[in-house]
């Protein structure tokens, strides 16, 4: 009766990757000051996108790209209302994920139940059967690899590159940025893009290798808990990533702990993902110095650049 | 540009009020409204398929409109309101959790016909409720499930703890145990009709714990693609889900609401319609069992189909005694046969099921 924990976590680490994705996109695009709440309508975009391009074409890997490119696309978007036509972030960001639930119901009439084409896996099936380490670490398709080595290069980015210490420069003051001679609108712009690719390849992941169909509203709320998932790791990449995990191993564990027929309240375990959270929030909205030390200082502010 | 709206408003406003006056003449309009999408390839595929057959069996004399995704609660009301407003004569509402919201605009329409799917609340003259025996289906899947475990263990996607889903589960479990006394039945409540993330997760997770054929509450084929990667077997659900024969789909329960609907738009047309409670099974054609395949030994099938056929003539109940509940108190006794009052609101679960029914 007892739960494997082998599966346990080959488990969850599909459920999360989705989430990961659109976090640590986010997670940059806050460091350059930009709050982007459209994660949500990105994701679905990518999700829809790169499940048409995908059955379409019958290749998973343009899927992907098409998710990310839509994501982009759609990020784009608000990249220009808010940093050219400098409207107000959180508004824009909630339009944007209204608007990318209505577009991708649009796009993806007529698609419900078609199957996408299967993805490959990057190692060969023999590795993952050995045992234990066999399934969680050589048993993925690609992009969940992809996600950690992304998560490695965001934290090595922004802590030890230069283009990360301007990424910092530009979120904590945009103006000293822009004395010191660094484009402050472009950076971000180019920030918001690569969010909105993250964000929709973790929405093509979903469609195309999680669920393999694809639905109206499939994303379920996954961009809002990636936005909180940046907050919950305040900044940080690697407990972007645990936060992640822990998030799909409470999703994977409430299954299986019903599958094995132990008595809990389910109710308990679905919600503590998001009590977590908000406990989280409170911590850190409780003392004042503490957010500051890891929140960019502009994040939320409009920058517009005067003489 | 507010001269616009207005003209729009004013002219929207009184075709809403011509509507009823031409009624007469006008094609008789059928509404429905629908908790997934038409592409589920399940529950509400099935409900569009008989949609489209009432179509075609009445041609120009009737319209019909649909809404799909519509969530169970306040925003059903509103889309039924809508739906009333704009002229339709009949409207069928096609999920449990629809009861409230149509019975509520019901009492406001007393000239729109509603027949609410799955649900026994009839507040008013003019709603009437409509379901099928699923269990009937689900003791002929649980009869294949018992035969073609072999780990005993099988798993099953339920949706919400109601009577319908319950039933199911006793009337799989009972049939299951008939033929292999060491089978364990494990329970995964998705809490959703409809979220194939959940789905494919809650598949996955059975499998893990050692499931080998899986039965679904649920509506989409996302537990199928997860059967197909791990070498298990399934049903199709609501609807045949052929596309996964000849595994893992070996069979499927099958819902056809077409004759249903089509003698039900008729009534409203002949003016013959009443508040009625329609409750058919695999004799009257509502329920019907997909193509058992290859996958099923063959003594297997010609077990399976001679229950199907004995259910269909009324010779077998599959609540039939000697039956107890699950902590072990006689429910029915050798012989006696379940009424339709118990199985309607069932809430229990029979003996050798573990685990507790959710509140």
């Amino acid at each position: 009766m007892g739960i494997d924990p082998v599966t346990l976590i080959v488990a969850l680490i599909t459920v999360s990757t989705p989430v990961l994705l659109a976090a640590i996109g986010e997670l940059v695009v806050e460091k350059t000051g930009v709050l982007n709440l459209g994660v949500e309508g990105m994701m679905i975009t990518g999700a829809v996108m790169g499940f048409v391009v995908a059955v379409n074409t019958g290749s998973p890997t343009l899927g992907f790209l098409a998710g990310m490119a839509s994501g982009m696309a759609l990020s784009l978007i608000f990249g220009v209302l808010t940093q050219m036509l400098l409207s107000n972030q959180v508004a824009t960001g909630l339009a944007l994920t209204l608007f990318g639930l209505g577009l991708s119901a649009l796009l993806g009439v007529g698609y419900p139940g078609s199957t996408p084409p299967p993805v490959s896996d990057p190692f060969p099936a023999a590795m993952a059967e050995i045992p234990v380490i066999g399934p969680i670490l050589f048993g993925h398709s690609l992009i969940i690899y992809l996600s950690v080595l992304l998560v490695a290069a965001v934290w090595y980015v922004l802590g030890y590159t230069k283009v990360g210490l301007i990424i910092r420069a530009v979120g904590e003051n945009h103006d000293a940025a822009h004395a010191l001679g660094y484009k402050v609108i472009r950076i971000r712009l180019m920030a918001i893009m690569f969010g909105g690719a993250c964000a929709g390849l973790g929405g093509a992941f979903l469609s195309v290798v999680r669920v393999q169909n694809w639905v109206d509203g499939m994303t379920a709320g996954a961009g809002w808990i990636a936005l909180a998932l940046v907050v919950f790791a305040s900044w940080k990449p690697w407990r972007a990533l645990l936060g992640a995990y822990l998030f799909g191993g409470v999703t994977a564990l409430q299954l299986r702990l019903q599958a094995a027929g132990i008595n809990i309240p389910v109710e308990i375990l679905a919600m503590s993902p998001y009590v977590i959270t908000i406990i989280v929030l409170v911590i850190m909205s409780s003392d004042k110095s503490r957010t500051a030390l890891n929140a960019p200082a502009a994040l939320g502010k409009v920058f517009h650049a005067t003489g | 540009m507010k001269t616009l709206t207005k003209i729009m408003a004013v002219s929207a406003l009184s075709l809403g009020l011509a509507a009823p006056a031409l009624a007469q003449d006008d094609p008789t309009q059928v509404g429905f409204i629908y908790v997934g999408s038409i592409g589920d390839l399940g529950w509400t595929y099935e409900h569009d398929r008989a949609r489209l057959a009432v179509e075609e069996h009445f041609g120009d004399a009737v319209e019909t409109s649909y809404v799909e995704n519509v969530p169970e609660g306040a925003d059903a009301e509103r889309v039924l309101t809508q739906m009333a407003l704009s002229g339709a004569d009949l409207i069928f509402t096609t999920s449990f959790g629809y009861m409230d919201p149509t019975n509520a605009v019901a009492e406001r329409f007393p000239n729109v016909r509603f027949e609410h799917a799955t649900g026994y609340r009839r507040d008013h003259p003019n709603v009437s409720t409509y379901s099928a025996r699923f269990y009937e289906g689900r003791a002929v899947m649980g009869h294949i499930a018992g035969h073609m475990t072999e780990s005993n263990i099988v798993g099953y996607i339920a949706s919400f703890p109601i009577p319908e889903v319950i039933r199911g589960i006793n009337s799989a479990f009972i049939h299951a145990r008939e033929v292999n006394p060491d089978v364990e039945f494990r329970i995964v409540w998705a809490y959703t009709w409809f979220d194939p993330a959940v789905e494919a997760d809650a598949a996955q997770a059975l499998i893990d714990q050692g499931a080998d054929v899986i039965m679904q509450h649920t509506d989409s084929t996302a537990p199928m693609t997860v059967l197909a990667e791990a070498g298990a077997i399934g049903f199709g659900q609501a609807s045949d889900m052929y596309q996964f024969a000849p595994a893992p789909r070996v069979s499927a329960i099958i819902d056809d609401w077409a004759p249903y609907y089509i003698a039900r738009t008729q009534a409203v047309m002949d003016g013959t319609w009443e508040s009625t409670d329609t409750w058919d099974g695999i004799g009257p054609g509502m329920v019907g069992i997909g193509e058992m395949t290859d996958a099923i030994p063959e003594e297997v099938r010609a077990s399976a189909q001679a229950m199907v056929e004995a259910i269909a003539a009324g010779d077998y109940h599959p609540f039939t005694g000697p039956l107890n509940r699950q902590d072990g108190s006689a429910w029915l006794a050798e012989g006696e046969v379940a009424d339709d009052g118990t199985l309607a609101g069932m809430n229990f679960y029979v003996e050798g099921i573990t685990g507790d029914v959710p509140n």
